[in-house]
């Protein structure tokens, strides 16, 4: 059996309500059919690329080609038109492979770079970088956190300058996910350095543009991620590529994508734990000690069912914020709540996971470590923990 | 449906709960707490206002709803600020009648779960023993057949309701010939000669709750006392089980909720050094860490009883549900009584009640442990 858009879609997505469980029967078909071809054509590969620190931008293409990059855009600019809860079924089963960087780079490009330029992006923008996108044949990226600074960005430092029918960037970006090998990155500088939030501006950026550096950073896990850190210097790129073509919108199209991206982070976390879950559980239940399988002792069979637990009940809270965003209501609390939640879950389990593995959770040759080190930046990428505690608390009225 | 089950029924239904919870048992809580009793009329009154027989039919003057009136339910009356006020009608409408409702005889029904709903009969559940409560397997209370009825003998403890209930709901290992049949449900008036009341029990927390201990001393109960069939007990008791532990997870949930709510509140009119507490990060992300885990805990709750109305037998979920509930609310009563400071600790205020009575939630219904070596082993540990 080959792998066909036609078999990823076999008719196109209906879209009915939305039930209380969110996933349709059309949903869980293709869930069975992303299932099969990660591993088919992930899975295998995975240890050689993590170990390579590296994978074929081919991926890209492959995906665009089934139709994978593109399920919640209209397929006007070569999207599925399927639904963000399509999406969301894409993003658990391609963590299943269990390369968080690969997923790290994927998302970067559909959840932030492709996602931007649909939302805020003319016709003509969209036709340029969104459809070639979709195929997988151009890898985008988004430039928003800085040296000194993440989730304040209102305090960023990049400027651009007009300058006749162009405009001249100066600036430096960094842990740019997808940055170091993207065709085009979504930049956000300063056009009105005194106008507070209202002088930020968003900018595409093509790789090939003189005076746009970049550097692939090293980092503790998410490895085979082509994360970045951007420096432009004089970077001269014309007024068209301004996104949506007026100045001053940039830092409210930021906030505004932060609920899909964080949203997308908790599913994929989520997701992660559940992947962990499972390679820990087989683990443990045919590794011997004292003339019994480890994990039917009865602290791990314990410590199983306080893992299961919070995975179901992390899976509920961001199915609820999903519910939530897909149905259009104000959910800033729930997704960061989901997002806090998932990834500190998904690090706990996979603090258990080297646990339960021993010596061999240790080595580097077990995947165990691989899900420790890959779910650590869960905590800090998208808005740190911190960061999301505050966001609720000032929800809550504090 | 799709954001939410509950229908405008519902939500009439929740203003309906809360009223009665807030207006007409709340105002008396500090002194039914002081006394370690309420009365009866609270099962009348509830019982009046169609509140005891919300899932039960019609003919037994039930409502005939769904699985989310229950939750609704239970997550209002808790506003009566007294854990064992709402723990006394929770035993009485989801742990001591759905076994009569599931398996009873008409005539059984019409005897108990008519009564039990309009509020004239008080029912109370015998599982525990002495020696014995999760494991219920090890229960030692027999039935023994002797000519044309059963003779009990054997202890129960902490029995919910047990001082005031005109009749429990038993499980006893039936014994016929001198040879056991297995585990059986009887349902046994508390009038009937031999039927002892030993002990009201002494509690930490919800204490205006009846708590009792029973002994049954060649307690004779006729042939049609048998809930059921014979040597079923044991699987009836496991699925009344399933509808307990989720009843408790939702009050559990709806109780640290509550909780919650009260420290917001304080926490942002209480000042020091200048300004409320609430401003100070230090309790803003404690405040943000307890509604989110009280969401998710909700949510989570609300998914399996989705699951569980549509006829779903969920109960790695369901232990689950109990599992996070009892731990999670505990732990948002203690966070949220440290908020309160001193006056958290005053008894005085209720803070403390909420806390005393939330930590019953990791023991009731099944320990914590229970529920772990139950998902554990479903999840094939």
């Amino acid at each position: 059996m080959e792998f066909t858009r036609e078999l990823v879609f076999p008719e196109a997505f209906e879209s009915s309500d939305i039930p209380y469980g969110l996933f349709t029967e059309e949903h869980e078909a293709l869930r069975k059919t992303v299932r099969t071809f990660v591993e088919r054509e992930m899975s295998p590969y995975v240890e050689q690329w993590e170990a390579d620190e590296d994978y074929p931008r081919d991926l890209f293409t492959r995906l665009g080609e089934l139709g994978l990059l593109g399920m919640k855009f209209p397929e006007a600019w070569g999207g599925s038109g399927a639904d963000y809860i399509a999406e969301t079924v894409v993003t658990e089963e391609i963590t299943r492979a269990g390369s968080a960087g690969i997923a790290a780079d994927l998302s970067a490009h559909r959840d932030l770079a492709c996602l931007y330029i649909y939302n805020f992006g003319d016709d003509e923008q969209r036709k340029r970088w969104l459809i070639p996108a979709l195929k997988g044949e151009k890898l985008g990226s988004l430039g928003v956190t800085e040296p000194s600074a993440g989730s304040d960005v209102a305090g960023i430092q990049t400027k651009a300058v007009r300058d006749g029918d162009s405009y001249v960037i100066n600036g430096s970006k960094i842990f740019i996910t997808n940055g170091s090998w993207a065709d085009f990155c979504v930049v956000a500088a300063k056009t009105d350095p005194e106008a507070g939030h209202s002088g930020i501006s968003l900018f595409v950026v093509e790789a090939a543009t003189e005076g746009f550096d970049r550097k692939r950073m090293k980092m503790l896990g998410w490895r085979t991620s082509h994360t970045g850190e951007l420096t432009f210097t004089d970077c001269r790129v014309p007024a068209g590529n301004l996104l949506g073509g007026a100045e001053g919108r940039g830092f409210y199209q930021i906030m505004q994508n932060f609920q899909w991206e964080r949203l997308a982070m908790a599913i994929g976390q989520t997701a992660g734990a559940q992947r962990t879950y499972e390679m820990a559980k087989k683990y443990a239940l045919q590794r011997r000690a004292f003339k019994r399988e480890i994990g039917h002792f009865q602290v791990w069979r314990h410590r199983f069912a306080d893992m299961a637990s919070r995975i179901e009940m992390t899976r509920a809270l961001t199915y609820h914020a999903l519910r939530l965003f897909v149905h259009g209501v104000v959910c800033v609390r729930e997704v960061s709540m989901a997002k806090y939640y998932s990834s500190e879950v998904a690090f706990k389990v996979a603090d258990e996971a080297v646990q339960v593995h021993g010596g061999y959770g240790y080595m580097m040759e077990f995947p165990a470590q691989r899900a420790w080190r890959d779910s650590r930046l869960g905590p800090i990428g998208g808005g740190t923990t911190e960061i999301m505690k505050d966001v609720i608390a000032k929800t809550l009225g504090l | 449906m799709p954001i939410t089950f509950f229908t405008p029924e519902h939500d009439q239904l929740r203003i309906a709960v809360r009223r009665f919870a807030e207006e007409e048992l709340a105002p008396h809580a500090d002194e039914w707490e002081e006394q370690g009793d309420y009365p009866d009329w609270v099962f009348k009154r509830a019982g009046e206002l169609g509140l005891l027989g919300l899932t039960y039919p019609e003919e037994y003057g039930g409502q005939a709803g769904d699985y989310f009136a229950t939750l609704v339910f239970a997550e209002e009356i808790g506003r009566c600020n007294s854990g064992g006020v709402a723990l006394g009608l929770a035993v009485q409408t989801d742990m001591a009648t759905t076994p009569v409702n599931r398996f009873g005889t008409e005539e059984q029904k019409q005897r108990y779960l008519a009564p039990s709903i309009s509020g004239d009969k008080i029912a109370c559940l015998g599982i525990s023993e002495p020696d014995a409560g999760s494991d219920v397997m090890n229960i030692a209370t027999t039935a023994t057949w002797d000519a044309d009825s059963w003779i009990i003998n054997g202890r129960k403890i902490f029995i919910t309701n047990g001082w005031r209930a005109h009749y429990m709901t038993l499980v006893a290992k039936t014994v016929r010939d001198g040879i056991e049949t297995g585990h059986s449900l009887f349902l046994v008036d508390t009038d009937t000669p031999g039927f002892v009341r030993t002990r009201k029990m002494d509690k930490v927390g919800h204490r205006s709750s009846d708590t009792a201990e029973i002994a049954f001393e060649d307690c004779r109960v006729p042939a049609d006392a048998l809930l059921g069939v014979e040597g079923e007990g044991f699987k009836q008791i496991m699925w009344e089980l399933q509808g307990e532990r989720l009843i408790g997870a939702i009050a559990g949930a709806a109780g640290a909720e509550r909780m919650l709510e009260s420290a917001l509140k304080y926490a942002k009119e209480r000042e020091a050094f200048g300004k409320p507490i609430g401003k100070f990060q230090a309790i803003r992300h404690k405040l943000a860490e307890m509604a989110t885990k009280v969401t998710a805990l909700r949510e989570f709750i609300y998914y399996t009883a989705f699951r569980w109305n549509s006829g779903e037998y969920v109960v790695r979920e369901i232990s689950m549900a109990k599992l996070l509930s009892g731990e999670l609310s505990f732990e948002v009563a203690d966070e949220c009584l440290q908020i309160f400071g001193g006056y958290g600790y005053s008894m005085e205020f209720p803070v403390q009640r909420g806390w005393r009575d939330l930590r019953l939630n990791r023991i009731g219904g099944g320990t914590d442990e229970i529920m772990r070596e139950v998902i554990g082993k479903m999840d094939g540990f």
